[in-house]
């Protein structure tokens, strides 16, 4: 079994967020860049996949600028085997359709049975390279996935539909998947992973720039408010001292 | 040329969503001067077409297979690109639903066209299109085109328009249009959905709803919550982050994974407020929000905020609401 991992650094959810003077994204110097949350899901579903068949591979890949290569790093500390990083000459790509063509581009020699995918990046959230790229390979495709199970060849998904409703449904292989927040608990590196890891391989890989764009960001600003909100100031006290007020007098549900 | 929205089917009926879906079909129509019409994609759709009777549309058009009979990605994202071809609408037009990020992606990396996916809202200036998306935790938006003339899908975010504003009118005109399918296509099968451990708590009855996010920081410190909640007769809910630490159960879930609540007071401990939560409860009649982060999302919607540590706040205020 050949997994691949697709992996995205995202800025932490605690990161000032200035925004650039080109008005496209935000300014770097203090974010606290970390691997997109559902990401990290779909590196310990791959880690257990591969541990409960006893055999294959995982391997780590992610689209990105330079600093990207932290997150391989970080995914091949937990027991992923090889990474490959298609290298972004521009920092904060935000066309799907690009993006997944420039990763089946460089995926489809290796001919992986699986494709792993986190359900949406922190940053843009578009959702969408996983299936592209699973549609653009010719693999069966399944997003909100909440459990797997692999057995003869086939693979059996958990999907998550709305309100509180789930689904098992079965693919061929070779299939991409995108793996919902919550379906396992990730893994911490161990030491020995960490030293381990950096003497594993990760390939580089220029995209082919020829791809044409397909919609990009014209300009991202801080949205307006909309709703009068009351901000209740001052120390923990006179704030409790509202609060107790509006609870009590003003929505009266005390 | 026209706008094609895509219509859903949710338990018999049009989903919500598809609704919200028409009226911003109906508004880039009359924006962009072009015919608006509506794909059904299924078997035996007929009542879902009777249902879309008096919506103001131009057509009908019912994408009919015996292989669409239940949802496949491998199924209808074919489905979905040869009436595309075949129709060549300038703009589809879909809710952002779970089965529409679930196979929209497919269609458009058939047909090498963008899928402009999860927008709040949109634009036209100069005869050129330009959507709003939330974008790294709702914290700040984006203007975002696409490049070329050709078409391009689109979905939009729940509550991003407004299902009353659905325009009526005479009876559109209903067209099957041939879709070819041939077997062994659909490569994975479904089963019939299900829905695990019945809910110990009907959040969407509670008048009071304290609801815990990711800012309690850890399982030892929910009995703060829990207090608070006791002291307010308030049931107890959370969002995702903490259902997924397993601190709560998945049925105290509030968001589009979840339940969608409207009581009238969501009192909101450490919650950031994503959009998948904020959709579960954003018809609530006030919001309060405790939080450390004063750029919380999730202030924008409260009526009342405090920006502080919870841990502090919220034993004093159990003790202020007993005294």
């Amino acid at each position: 079994m050949k997994i691949a991992v697709l992996v995205k650094q995202v800025p932490g959810g605690d990161s000032p967020l200035r925004i650039s003077d080109d008005q496209l994204w935000v300014i770097e110097d203090n974010v606290n860049f970390i691997t997109n949350e559902s990401d990290a899901y779909a590196v310990e579903e791959a880690l257990q996949l591969r541990e409960k068949s006893g055999e294959g591979e995982v391997v780590a890949v992610s689209f990105g600028p330079e600093r990207t290569q932290r997150t391989i790093r970080e995914a091949l500390s937990k027991g992923a085997d090889r990474g490959i990083h298609i290298e972004d000459s521009y920092p904060y790509s935000s066309d799907p359709l690009k993006i997944a063509t420039a990763l089946s581009e460089a995926l489809k020699e290796e001919q992986f049975d699986l494709i792993l995918s986190g359900l949406q990046s922190d940053d843009y959230g578009f959702g969408q390279v996983g299936v592209l790229l699973g549609e653009t390979l010719g693999m069966t495709t399944a997003t909100l996935v909440m459990s797997t199970e692999l057995s003869d060849g086939s693979l059996k998904v958990k999907r998550e539909l709305e309100s509180g409703w789930f689904q098992w449904v079965s693919l061929s292989l070779p299939a991409s998947i995108s793996i919902q927040s919550g379906i396992n608990t990730p893994r911490y590196p161990s030491l020995k992973g960490i030293m381990g890891a950096k003497k594993k391989e990760i390939k580089s890989v220029a995209p082919d720039s020829a791809t044409a764009a397909a919609q990009a960001i014209s300009r991202v600003y801080i949205p307006q408010k909309t709703k009068k909100t009351e901000m209740i100031e001052g120390t923990a006290d006179q704030q409790v001292k509202r609060l107790a007020e509006v609870l009590k007098k003003e929505i009266r549900v005390v | 040329m026209s706008i094609l929205i895509v219509i859903e089917e949710s338990n018999g009926a049009v989903h919500r969503m598809s609704r919200e879906a028409v009226v911003a079909g109906q508004a880039l129509g009359r924006d962009f001067d072009l015919p608006v019409s509506a794909v059904l994609l299924g078997h035996d759709t007929s009542d879902l077409c009777q249902s879309l009777d008096s919506t103001q549309l131009h057509e009908i058009l019912q994408a009919d297979h015996p292989l669409l009979g239940s949802y496949s990605s491998d199924g209808f994202s074919r489905a979905l690109a040869q009436v595309i071809e075949s129709e060549s609408p300038r703009y589809v037009i879909a809710g952002h639903t779970y089965m529409v990020r679930d196979f929209f992606p497919r269609v458009s990396a058939k047909l090498n066209i963008p899928f402009l996916a999860d927008n709040i809202a949109y634009r036209v200036e100069g005869g050129a299109l330009t959507l709003t998306k939330q974008i790294l935790a709702a914290k700040l938006v984006a203007d975002v085109a696409p490049a070329g003339d050709g078409p391009c899908i689109i979905s939009f975010q729940s509550a991003a328009f407004q299902e009353e504003d659905v325009a009526e009118g005479s009876e559109a005109t209903a067209r099957q249009v041939s879709i070819s399918l041939e077997d062994g296509s659909i490569r994975t099968t479904s089963e019939e959905p299900f829905q695990e451990a019945a809910s110990a708590v009907d959040l969407s009855s509670a008048e009071v709803i304290v609801s815990v996010g990711r800012g309690i920081g850890k399982e030892e410190n929910l009995p703060l919550a829990q207090e608070l909640a006791a002291a307010m007769g308030a049931e107890l809910a959370a969002s995702r982050p903490v259902v997924d630490s397993g601190w709560l159960e998945g049925y105290h879930q509030i968001g589009s994974s979840g339940q969608t609540v409207a009581p009238k007071l969501y009192f909101a401990l450490g919650i950031s407020g994503a959009i998948q939560h904020v959709v579960g409860m954003k018809g609530s009649k006030n919001i309060v929000l405790i939080n450390k982060d004063p750029d919380a999302p999730l202030f924008e919607l409260a009526d009342y905020g405090v920006v502080g540590d919870l841990l502090e706040i919220v034993p004093k205020l159990k003790k202020a609401l007993q005294a």
